[in-house]
């Protein structure tokens, strides 16, 4: 199990992470969702030894991950950052090898079985095909599949997403945490998932942590969790929240405009927003 | 054979390159006459009496030093031309953007100001003088660019390019002051490989290999740092500890590679690109081949040097822009649609 405990970080004098605690259970994917600037993405960089936090702890086997090394840490936990920005010239091959930094020496050799465990990264993200194109010359989606494979090569029981989904488009969405749901039940992993997109949060994940202001404001399932009464309170605007028709996970919709609707169609009526959140 | 065999490859073109260099000149050596003393010299026989001893010495005391300066000096500039680029993830950068080249010019200068050749150290005082600077001019900036414990790039840079600058004007300023004479200055810092015979060969070669030896086992490290600081360190990488090696052993070899033979500019822009167009990224690769590539890079610009205006010797400096520079523009256009950066 990984146990985050009460975690506080700071830049510089500002404070922008206030005791967080989070517990995530093998196979098991908790969300992290809140508004710009609640400090999901800090928590991120906090947990995975990019910053280092001002007091607290991250356990897991009973260990400290805050106290390691960076080569150690790195055998614990892997993060799938957005995929922007990428050295362009490296090919999906090279970029996935080098996952397995943290079990390689200075030179970074690899052995059979470093890359045995590539292949079957990129078999699992089935990137095989693509495996000598650069990255310069994949899509959005398969880019963000690419750092997918190389924190399943670094062969972790801890997946850290740091808003993977962002700049993909609705297939590409779905399919990536589909993925990533698989590997979390399939390896037993422990995923900490910061979305912006509360719908596929409450679809995806087990649990949801709403973050703001830098403390963990709710924590639960998905329907305890994603409610107009605590979205309200954190975004500061006026939201809907309705059942899945299929799942019955909570839907957000939004409910903030001002002016009333009027369309031209056939089916064309006037409507008043409602105020009345089913939940 | 050129794609799929980089070091073959590579290692004939520096053959050829050192064979044309030490044949080529004021005096042409023949090829028979020059493989009979190169040989005799190798095997530890006496030099045969029917050479006359003209070749002997125009071979071994005036053009085999000044091929191993100008080789040493190209592997030196482009392998750390090829580090720091990789070190700051910037496809501009070379060793002049952290202000070691211009600090170590201003070494040399002050000294030549000073007249201090006629004095104590003799001709060494220049080289050393620009030796000191250099490392002077890295702690400088590094310090200057730390922020906490952590050294961010950005800041590496911006002080480097900052020092540089003062740097060159204060260079500008001796030279300006200066009531000796101006011409050596101006040979030194065109990269004239001033001093001849073995002397700056041994001088510099310590250190050269140190460094070279240092960057050319960054190779991997500098792979990862490709994706950044943040990913490096989730990749289990040690950042701090790289960037502080990579940032020494490359200001040693461009510091020494300086001192010994001037500013030489362009080299290390060049010559990383051109093995990264054609070979790839990997920095296992881009580092030992900058090596091999340099050193053949500036012996033909050394050579070209000697001969355009023979007996006049040009600057090598102002020939590695002279031909670098629309020969990159001419490898950048061939492969203007690759993602290669």
């Amino acid at each position: 199990m990984l146990e985050i405990l009460s975690l506080s970080l700071a830049y510089a004098d500002k404070i922008v992470l206030k005791d967080v605690s989070l517990s995530i259970h093998p196979g098991e994917i908790l969300a992290l969702v809140g508004p710009n600037g609640a400090g999901k993405s800090t928590l991120i960089r906090g947990v995975s030894g990019v910053h280092p936090p001002r007091s607290g702890s991250v356990i897991v086997d009973g260990r400290d991950l805050t106290l390691m090394s960076e080569m150690q840490r790195a055998r614990y936990l892997a993060v799938v950052p957005q995929a922007r920005l990428l050295p362009a010239a490296y090919t999906v091959y090279e970029a996935v090898l080098l996952g397995r930094t943290p079990y390689l020496n200075w030179l970074g050799r690899a052995g059979a079985h470093d890359h045995a465990m590539v292949r079957l990264a990129l078999e699992r993200t089935s990137l095989l095909e693509l495996a000598d194109q650069r990255i310069g010359e994949l899509s959005g989606g398969e880019q963000q599949r690419v750092l997918l494979a190389r924190a399943l090569a670094q062969d972790t029981p801890i997946l850290l997403l740091d808003e993977p989904t962002t700049h993909l488009d609705l297939q590409h969405q779905s399919n990536f945490l589909n993925l990533v749901r698989r590997m979390a039940l399939e390896k037993q992993l422990m995923v900490l998932m910061v979305l912006h997109d509360l719908n596929l949060a409450g679809l995806y994940a087990d649990s949801v942590a709403l973050l703001a202001n830098g403390s963990v404001v709710a924590i639960g399932a998905p329907g305890e969790v994603i409610t107009a009464k605590n979205l309200t309170s954190v975004y500061h605007v006026p939201v809907n929240v309705i059942p899945h028709p299929d799942y019955g996970t909570p839907l957000v919709l939004p409910d903030g405009r001002l002016d009333p609707i009027v369309s031209t169609d056939a089916n064309s009526r006037r409507r008043e927003p409602s105020h009345s959140p089913i939940r | 054979m050129v794609k799929r065999h980089p070091y073959l490859f590579s290692l004939l073109l520096l053959a050829t390159a050192a064979l044309l260099s030490v044949a080529i000149g004021t005096v042409f050596i023949p090829p028979m006459t020059l493989a009979r003393l190169l040989l005799a010299r190798l095997m530890g026989f006496s030099i045969p009496a029917d050479l006359p001893q003209a070749y002997q010495a125009i071979l071994f005391q005036i053009r085999l030093p000044r091929a191993a300066l100008m080789m040493l000096t190209g592997a030196a500039l482009a392998s750390s031309g090829a580090a720091y680029q990789g070190l700051f993830r910037n496809p501009l950068a070379d060793p002049y953007l952290i202000g070691v080249a211009s600090g170590a010019g201003l070494g040399a200068v002050f000294a030549l100001s000073l007249n201090w050749p006629e004095n104590l150290l003799g001709m060494y005082t220049v080289p050393a003088s620009a030796f000191l600077a250099a490392i002077l001019t890295i702690l400088v900036v590094y310090n200057l660019a730390k922020v906490g414990r952590a050294v961010p790039t950005t800041t590496l840079i911006l002080a480097g390019v900052a020092f540089s600058s003062f740097a060159t004007s204060l260079t500008s300023f001796l030279m300006f002051r200066s009531n000796t004479e101006l011409r050596r200055a101006f040979a030194w810092l065109l990269g004239g490989g001033a001093i001849g015979g073995w002397e700056p060969v041994l001088a510099m070669l310590p250190y050269v290999l140190a460094g070279m030896a240092g960057l050319s086992l960054s190779g991997h490290a500098l792979n990862v740092l490709q994706f950044g600081e943040e990913q490096a360190q989730q990749l289990g990488l040690p950042i701090e500890r790289v960037k502080l090696l990579v940032v020494l052993a490359a200001s040693l070899t461009t510091a020494a590679a300086v001192a010994f033979a001037g500013i030489i500019g362009f080299i290390g822009l060049v010559v990383p690109h051109v093995a990264r167009l054609t070979w790839g990224a990997d920095y296992r690769r881009i580092i030992p081949l900058s090596i091999l590539g340099g050193g053949s890079a500036l012996l033909l610009a050394d050579l070209a040097g000697r001969v355009v205006l023979s007996p006049e010797t040009l600057p090598v400096g102002i020939i590695t822009a002279l031909i670098g520079a629309p020969f990159f523009l001419w490898i950048l256009r061939q492969a203007k649609a690759q993602a290669y950066w």
